[in-house]
C-alpha cells in the first residue's frame, strides 16, 4: 500500500514519519511504560504516520457533574495530550523526547458518562524544531465531537532518539 | 442522580460551601466532584483566597525518566483549581461547565506536590473568565499558566 504523505515536507530527513508497524511496537511500550497512561487504560486503535487514535475507556472516577452525569474535562485534556504527543511521534522518523508548549481545548458538547472516549490526532505541520497538532474527541459518533484541541510541541534540540526501556 | 429529579432547585453545594467558608475545610466540595476527588486535589485557604494542592502519586507521572508528571495531569489540576474556586465562590447549583481551556507549560512538572492560584477576570451573570497560575517548590516560578471560560448555573 503506497504511504500517503502530506504537502512535501514529508520529503526532509527529519518529517519521515515511522512505518506502522514500529509505531505499534513503540505505542505498546509506551502505553505500558508510561505510568498515567497505563493508568487511565489507554489503548491504540490504529496509527500511522498521518495521525494516532487512541482509546480511553470510562471509569467511575471520571465523572465531573454526577447530578447530569457528565464526564469532566479533566480526563479529556489526558487523553488529548496523551495522542497529540503520540501523532507527534508518529510523525518522526525516530521517536524522540518532546515537550509539549501549549495546548488549547474547545469543549464542543457534554461527554456522557458510561461511553468510553475516542481521540484521534494528527501532526499537521513538523518542523525541525517544533510540531504542530490537532485532535478531536467523541464518544458514539465521529461527526459530533465532543471536544477538539490545537497543540504545540518542542521537538528534542538533543537529536537523541527515545529508546522505549524495561519497566522499572 | 434521583434526588436531583426530586428537587431541582435544592443546592447541593450548599453544606459543603458553607463548610469551606466557616472553617476552611474544602474535603466536602471537592467530593461532589468525582474526578478532583480522583486527583487528590486539596484546598485551603490563603490569604482569604483558595488554593489549590495536589499531592503528588506514582500514578501520575507522564514521563519516567526525567521523571515529570503527565502534563494533561497539570492541565487537568489546574481546570479543577478553577472549577472548585468558582464552586466555593458563587451561589452555583450546579458544577460550572467548562467551555474553553488553554494552557502554556513552561516547565517541566517535577514528581512532587503542585499548587494552584485562581485569578476571577470577569465574573458575568453566565460566563466566567479564569486565569490560573501553577508552581512547584517556588511560586515566583511557575510551572505552567493557563486561562479558561466557564459557563455558570445560577439560581434563577
Amino acid at each position: 500500500m503506497p504511504r500517503r504523505r502530506g504537502r512535501g515536507v514529508a520529503n526532509r530527513p527529519y518529517n519521515r514519519g515511522m512505518s506502522t508497524q514500529n509505531l505499534e511496537t513503540i505505542a505498546a511500550a509506551f502505553l505500558g511504560y508510561i505510568p498515567h497512561m497505563r493508568e487511565c487504560g489507554l489503548s491504540l486503535v490504529r496509527g500511522s504516520p498521518e495521525g494516532v487514535e487512541l482509546r480511553m475507556p470510562f471509569r467511575e472516577d471520571w465523572v465531573g457533574d454526577p447530578i447530569r452525569g457528565v464526564l469532566h474535562t479533566g480526563p479529556i485534556t489526558v487523553l488529548v495530550d496523551s495522542a497529540s504527543g503520540f501523532a507527534v511521534l508518529a510523525a518522526t522518523p525516530v521517536p524522540e523526547t518532546i515537550a509539549t508548549l501549549d495546548l488549547r481545548m474547545d469543549y464542543l458538547r457534554p461527554a456522557l458518562r458510561d461511553k468510553d472516549l475516542h481521540c484521534r490526532a494528527e501532526c499537521f505541520r513538523l518542523t525541525s524544531q517544533i510540531a504542530f497538532v490537532r485532535a478531536t474527541v467523541w464518544q458514539d459518533d465521529r461527526e459530533q465531537p465532543v471536544a477538539i484541541s490545537q497543540s504545540a510541541f518542542m521537538r528534542s534540540s538533543t537529536g537523541k532518539p527515545w529508546k522505549p526501556e524495561a519497566r522499572a | 442522580m434521583s434526588d436531583a429529579a426530586a428537587a431541582p432547585l435544592a443546592d447541593p453545594f450548599r453544606e459543603a460551601r458553607r463548610l469551606a467558608r466557616e472553617s476552611g475545610d474544602f474535603s466536602v466540595l471537592v467530593a461532589t466532584v468525582p474526578y478532583a476527588r480522583y486527583l487528590g486535589v486539596q484546598l485551603s485557604l490563603h490569604e482569604g483566597r483558595p488554593r489549590a494542592m495536589l499531592p503528588f502519586r506514582q500514578e501520575l507521572v507522564g514521563n519516567p525518566r526525567l521523571p515529570a508528571l503527565h502534563g494533561g495531569i497539570t492541565a487537568a489540576f489546574m481546570e479543577n483549581a478553577a472549577m472548585l474556586h468558582l464552586l466555593y465562590q458563587l451561589e452555583t447549583t450546579r458544577v460550572p461547565k467548562s467551555i474553553d481551556f488553554s494552557i502554556d507549560y513552561l516547565l517541566p512538572a517535577r514528581t512532587e506536590e503542585l499548587y494552584a492560584d485562581c485569578e476571577i477576570g470577569r465574573m458575568g451573570s453566565r460566563v466566567a473568565q479564569a486565569t490560573i497560575r501553577c508552581w512547584q517548590k517556588s511560586q515566583e516560578r511557575p510551572v505552567a499558566v493557563a486561562r479558561a471560560h466557564f459557563l455558570l448555573m445560577t439560581p434563577e
